[in-house]
């Protein structure tokens, strides 16, 4: 379980790394909180010829508040989001998504920005930022762009962005209390084979959902979002629209959960979820 | 094709040129020759390859070397001070936290850090603190018992008013 | 008179675990020998495939690598990897330590590359390119022995290794005379040990004496001694084992294994000394698996629940070549299946399977947590099906506490045993009115809350010789030192069981010296030159009585020093807290310092004395020892996710006489985590293709801190008789009683929605697709 040999470079600006990825083009990875990147190359999944390390680029890893909206640097680590005041405060939703990721130690390590261009069908960030309808913002020799989290996710581990872009942070508008995630774990890798991240706007009328672990590529139940706008989140009408969640999609099938099983937890952890965010207030 | 890095680790200031695909684990390992920390699984499951990095617990099979230069990293072997065994470590030994021994490094680093986050943390705080570090043998209900008592015996060392000791 | 319980019965911390948690003690992936190669292995990615050609030049053109070997180089000069079960009739493919002409399961080595370090190493196995011919696979045991199956090793012309029939009493009269046959279908699945170390051995040569020297991380360096001779041309005194700190055994590394023969060839022929260290996947892959047995039951009973036969048939999957004990471990579930019961007559017919597969071999537990799992799974159906109470039923069979030494229809003599007061002391622990009235107000209002007991015997004390492979008996040797400090070897080769505390407790006791001037010995071929080592929950039963012997010689030879010394004739003399006593004038004495340097120093002995204070002694176990308890567990199933939450767990262990309590304890809860595993989540699973989807812990899930609940431990002490510690044993003990109490506790509490029985383990999915299927029956 040893990495190939890779040459390595650590830029210390967004620009110098957004030129080795222009020269090195697709051999070369960018390296974050490696959690994701490390155990792959380490199997020999992946196989880089040139490692970028973003780790020493000043301010990735800055949680602060900008225009009304919550700013997250790509390489802020989930323990960082756990733990952040701010986050608390102003976006909740995040920071209990970030406690659920994994365990302490890889808390400490992993990053969002990794996560969430590794697109694992089971990592947990991206159902929350589908529910919250994130801005995602990608560095690239054309200048910089931000594409919203709808638009991400293209397959399985498969983003928008390019070989020679870089996502340098994450913006969400600021929440209320009234979110809440529920997560059924893959025993094994602590990864979500269902996790569903709510938040409910009761002045609105309107509930988010964001799905992640079910499909090949986390999603938004519109369906769910749809039955629900505009009516009152009683149990029976939240059961009822929450028996959508994996309406449209093809449920992922593995050893750890059939596509009928991943479905049916969609239904029910959307449910729960929903309803756990009402509690909330 | 190699990398200079500079490391503190327990406190001594080491300098190597390494191969940038070396794992943090295997640079302690065979390059500082402190095999305390061990190697489980290598996909960042098990825990046994726990050390901490500038403070924080981290799995160093899933850290390249390079990634620590410049950093303070705590390893077993520097745990105990002036001889003197870290409180996590006596309520390992005094509660029969180990059979075999060989997650009980990671297991107490983790077990170090926990006692950082929480100076008295709950049994499901603790099991919860854990959940990144696998044990075969001893079931957890022993090294549970023994964070509890290390965070008992670290507040008592503390005293009113003063400083942490550990 | 020596104070027997200053030490035994203590809970005391163990004198292991300073070089332990300070992280200086020394595993075998912690040696650094100079010169020392690192050995890397390229192993099939085919299930089933023909070798038509291994290009290994790129691999040996890299910087760094010292050889590339595959099997041509290496097999005629390394032989088989043994087998040592005697099964009559047995079919046995020649297992060479890297593949031959066929790689038959996935992980099969193929080649091996030494480098210069592992890194290199790694990168030349990648290197090596092999030619394969996929041929036909087969995976499911069943379909492995019904007509038109692909053959694991078509020179063997069957997937039947053997047929082994057990039978005893009329079980045509059994059934003749029963009321009511209660049949079950039951799997047992697959499971990975998974010890946190994984494999890894150093081989050493010394060309000038031409020993050769095996660190491995083994459980038996003395069976790894014997049977390495036969593998490599090192006779047996040349040839040192040495397991050194062992990261956990678990059965996995009760083995001798390719890779510990091929490293040590290949320091002999390279002159060098050679490291492999085995990595998870690896693990996963190519180190034993356990259990994986399925079988169709039938138990004969009559109407007020008296069980009077059994009929068992069950197929076993060995995987696709034996290793030591392979084929033994599934007649051993034959043995015990009568459990705790009087149950006149059995049948038991079991068919070992070859399949494309690792092989299967000694897991915790060893064939017992089969047995036991489907006896206690078969009680409580019974009881569904007759209508009575789960305890009361177990009540009716068990023998009377005066009925032991209690014989069985397998022929085992249980020592001793009051299996009555196990199932009373957990009900008393686990509060059983209110457990029953929770479980009644849960039901009432619509949860699926059950309760389950399991009461279990098991067979520990590996054992006496007439029953063993190659000699049940254990060595040992006690030496008073010339300064008075007593060192102790022993032959059993502890990994984590504590014995290095327990045996100096019992040593501290019976000498009466300080227990801080006893060292335990052990793991090193060259210093405990004998032993069988540790498995089957045998190192303090047997391992501790080698002691005992000891002890008892020392003191009868150092009475007549004694005697001499003070003076007076042997009959006047008193051995009494480490003294040696006139007993008419206690203030004429000596002590054990004195002793020894006078036994040494050897100028003032009595007439005839050999100098020294040492005695060795082989104790050989008259019978098996049969621990047993009761585990009551309380748990709730979420109705819409099937997750299944432990509410309550009580386990009471009876394992006769325990040195060391919180050791004990310790081995209990373990086991238990492993059963936890074995009965909601854990599973080895392969692909049609003979593919590993479990070769991580990314996917094998073991159990971790928050699966565990609180338990309520207690126990029960019936000594065992024939035992000179009166102890039976207890590394398994968790893992047998714990998994059907869990299953049964499941199914109890999704019996109300007319679901009788489903399979291990009970992962919410399955739970979750039967409570669907049985929709109908949950809504009345």
């Amino acid at each position: 379980m040893i990495p190939a040999t890779f040459s390595y470079a650590r830029p210390t600006t967004i620009d110098e790394a957004i030129a080795l990825l222009t020269k090195h083009g697709s051999g070369a990875k960018v390296l974050a909180g490696g959690h994701s990147l490390l155990p792959a190359m380490k199997l020999r999944l992946a196989q880089p010829e040139v490692l970028i390390d973003i780790g020493r680029i000043a301010g990735l890893n800055t949680i602060a508040e900008r225009d009304g909206r919550v700013v997250i640097g790509t390489m802020a680590t989930h323990a960082e989001i756990e733990s952040s005041a701010l986050v608390a405060r102003a976006c909740p939703l995040l920071g209990q998504v970030a406690a659920r990721i994994g365990d302490a130690q890889v808390r400490n390590r992993g990053t969002i920005g990794g996560s969430l261009v590794h697109a694992d069908p089971g990592a947990d960030f991206p159902a929350a930022i589908l529910a919250l309808d994130a801005e995602l913002r990608l560095a690239s020799p054309r200048g910089s762009r931000s594409v919203k989290a709808a638009a991400f996710f293209e397959a399985m581990m498969q983003t928008v962005v390019q070989p020679d872009e870089l996502l340098f942070e994450i913006t969400v508008p600021k929440t209320a209390t009234s979110a809440a995630y529920v997560k059924s774990e893959q025993k094994a890798s602590g990864f979500a084979i269902c996790g569903v991240a709510a938040i409910v706007d009761a002045q609105a009328k309107t509930v988010a959902v964001g799905v992640t672990g079910v499909a090949s590529k986390p999603y938004r139940a519109t369906a769910v979002e749809a039955a629900l706008r505009g009516r009152a989140l009683t149990p029976d009408a939240v059961a009822a629209a929450a028996a959508l969640a994996a309406n449209g999609v093809e449920p992922l099938g593995d050893i750890h959960a059939s596509p009928e099983y991943r479905a049916h937890l969609a239904a029910v952890n959307t449910k729960r979820a929903i309803l756990k965010a009402v509690a909330q207030g | 094709m190699t990398q200079t890095i500079r490391v503190r680790i327990n406190g001594t200031a080491r300098e190597h040129a390494v191969e940038p695909r070396l794992l943090l684990v295997h640079y302690l390992r065979e390059v500082c020759g402190l095999t305390g920390t061990h190697i489980g699984c290598e996909t960042s499951i098990c825990g046994a390859c726990t050390v901490l990095v500038d403070g924080k617990a981290v799995k160093s099979c899933t850290m390249l070397a390079v990634q620590a230069d410049g950093s303070d990293v705590t390893t077993i072997e520097g745990l105990a001070r002036n001889g003197s065994l870290h409180p996590v470590q006596e309520g390992f030994w005094e509660c029969h936290g180990l059979q075999c021994g060989y997650c009980t490094p990671g297991m107490i680093m983790a077990g170090v850090e926990i006692l950082q986050r929480h100076a008295r943390p709950t049994r499901e705080q603790i099991a919860e603190g854990l959940k990144g570090n696998l044990c075969r043998c001893t079931g957890y209900v022993h090294i549970i018992d023994a964070i509890e008592r290390a965070a008992g015996a670290r507040r008592a060392e503390r005293g009113v008013g003063g400083d942490l000791k550990w | 008179m020596v104070n027997p319980t200053k030490h035994v019965g203590q809970p005391m911390k163990r004198v292991e675990d300073p070089r332990l948690i300070k992280g200086i003690a020394t595993y075998v992936d912690d040696l650094r020998l100079p010169g020392m190669l690192h050995a890397a292995f390229l192993r099939s990615p085919h299930a089933h495939a023909r070798i038509r050609r291994i290009e290994t030049g790129a691999a040996k053109a890299m910087p760094g690598v010292v050889g590339v070997f595959t099997g041509a180089d290496v097999n005629d000069q390394c032989g088989v990897v043994p087998c040592a079960a005697a099964i009559p009739d047995l079919k046995a493919p020649k297992h060479t330590v890297l593949a031959g002409e066929r790689a038959y399961f996935a992980g099969h080595p193929v080649a091996v590359v030494v480098a210069q370090n592992a890194y290199v190493a790694r990168d030349a196995a990648d290197a090596i390119d092999v030619d394969y011919e996929p041929l036909p696979v087969v995976t499911d045991p069943e379909r492995a022995i019904a007509g038109g199956s692909p053959l694991t090793h078509p020179e063997l012309g069957t997937n039947v290794a053997y047929v082994h029939s057990v039978s005893s009493g009329d079980i045509d009269e059994a059934f003749r005379g029963a009321d009511r046959v209660v049949r079950q279908r039951m799997v047992h699945q697959r499971l990975t040990p998974m010890p946190i170390e994984p494999r890894g051995c150093v081989a050493s040569y010394h060309p000038g004496d031409q020993t050769l020297t095996l660190w491995s991380s083994t459980q038996v360096p003395h069976l790894v001694r014997t049977l390495l001779p036969g593998m490599i041309s090192v006779p047996e005194n040349k040839l040192r084992v040495v397991a050194p700190e062992v990261g956990g055994g678990f059965g996995a590394k009760l083995n001798v294994y390719a890779e510990e023969a091929l490293c040590a060839h290949l320091a002999m022929r390279l002159g060098a000394p050679v490291k492999w260290i085995e990595s998870r996947r690896e693990n996963a892959a190519a180190t034993i698996h356990g259990r994986d047995q399925i079988g169709e039951y039938e138990v004969a009973v009559t109407r007020d629940g008296r069980v009077l036969g059994i009929k068992a048939r069950s197929v076993a999957d060995l995987g696709s070549y034996l290793q030591l004990l392979t084929p033994a471990i599934p007649t051993l579930t034959g043995l015990v299946l009568t459990g705790c019961y009087k149950i006149p007559a059995i049948t038991m017919e079991i068919v070992g399977v070859y399949t494309n597969k690792m092989a299967t071999d000694a897991y915790r537990g060893a064939g017992r947590p089969e047995a036991t799992y489907l006896i206690e799974r078969l009680m409580n159906l019974i009881a569904d099906d007759l209508k009575l109470d789960p305890i009361e039923i177990r009540l009716k069979n068990f023998p009377q506490p005066d009925e032991f030494p209690f014989h069985t229809a397998t022929d085992l003599q249980y020592d001793s045993g009051n299996y009555q007061a196990a199932l009373k002391e957990a009900q008393r622990l686990a509060d059983w009115p209110a457990l029953v009235r929770q479980r009644d107000d849960a039901r009432a209002a619509g949860r699926l809350f059950g309760i389950g007991v399991s009461t279990y015997v098991e067979i520990c004390g590996m054992g006496p010789s007439k029953a063993m492979p190659a000699g049940g008996w254990e060595w040992g040797c006690v030496r008073i030192e010339i300064s008075g400090k007593v060192t102790v070897i022993t032959g059993v080769s502890p990994h984590g069981q504590g014995e290095e505390t327990s045996f100096a407790q019992i040593v501290a006791d019976r000498l009466g010296v300080p227990i801080g001037d006893v060292v335990v010995l052990h793991g090193d071929t060259n210093i405990a030159h004998y032993g069988r080592d540790t498995y089957g929950s045998r190192g303090l039963v047997v391992g501790g009585p080698a002691i005992v012997m000891c002890i008892d010689k020392i003191i009868a030879k150092a009475s007549a020093l004694a005697a001499h010394l003070l003076s007076v004739s042997v009959d006047d003399v008193e051995f009494r807290d480490g003294r040696f006593v006139e007993k008419k004038k206690p203030d004429n004495s000596v002590d054990w310092a004195r002793l020894a340097g006078e036994a040494y120093i050897a100028k003032n002995l009595p007439p005839a004395f050999e100098p020294g204070l040492e005695a060795s002694s082989f104790y050989e176990p008259e019978n098996f020892t049969y621990p047993f308890g009761t585990h009551i567990v309380a748990v709730e199933v979420d109705r819409e996710t099937g997750d299944v939450k432990i509410v309550k767990y009580v386990a009471v262990d009876d394992c006769g006489v325990q040195i060391n309590p919180l050791l004990v304890e310790g081995q209990v809860q373990g086991g238990i985590a492993h059963s936890i595993g074995q009965a909601l989540f854990e599973r080895t699973v392969y692909d049609e293709n003979g593919q590993l989807l479990t070769g991580e812990f990314m996917d094998y899930p073991l159990a971790r801190a928050h699966d565990i609940p609180d338990y309520v431990m207690g126990s029960t002490v019936t000594p065992s008789p024939g035992n000179p510690l009166g102890a039976k044993g207890v590394g398994e003990a968790g893992t047998i009683g714990a998994t059907p109490a869990i299953a049964n506790a499941v199914m109890d509490a999704l019996g109300p929605l007319g679901i009788r029985h489903l399979e291990l383990p009970l992962t919410p999915e399955r739970i979750w697709r039967a409570i669907g299927q049985h929709a109908g029956v949950a809504a009345g």
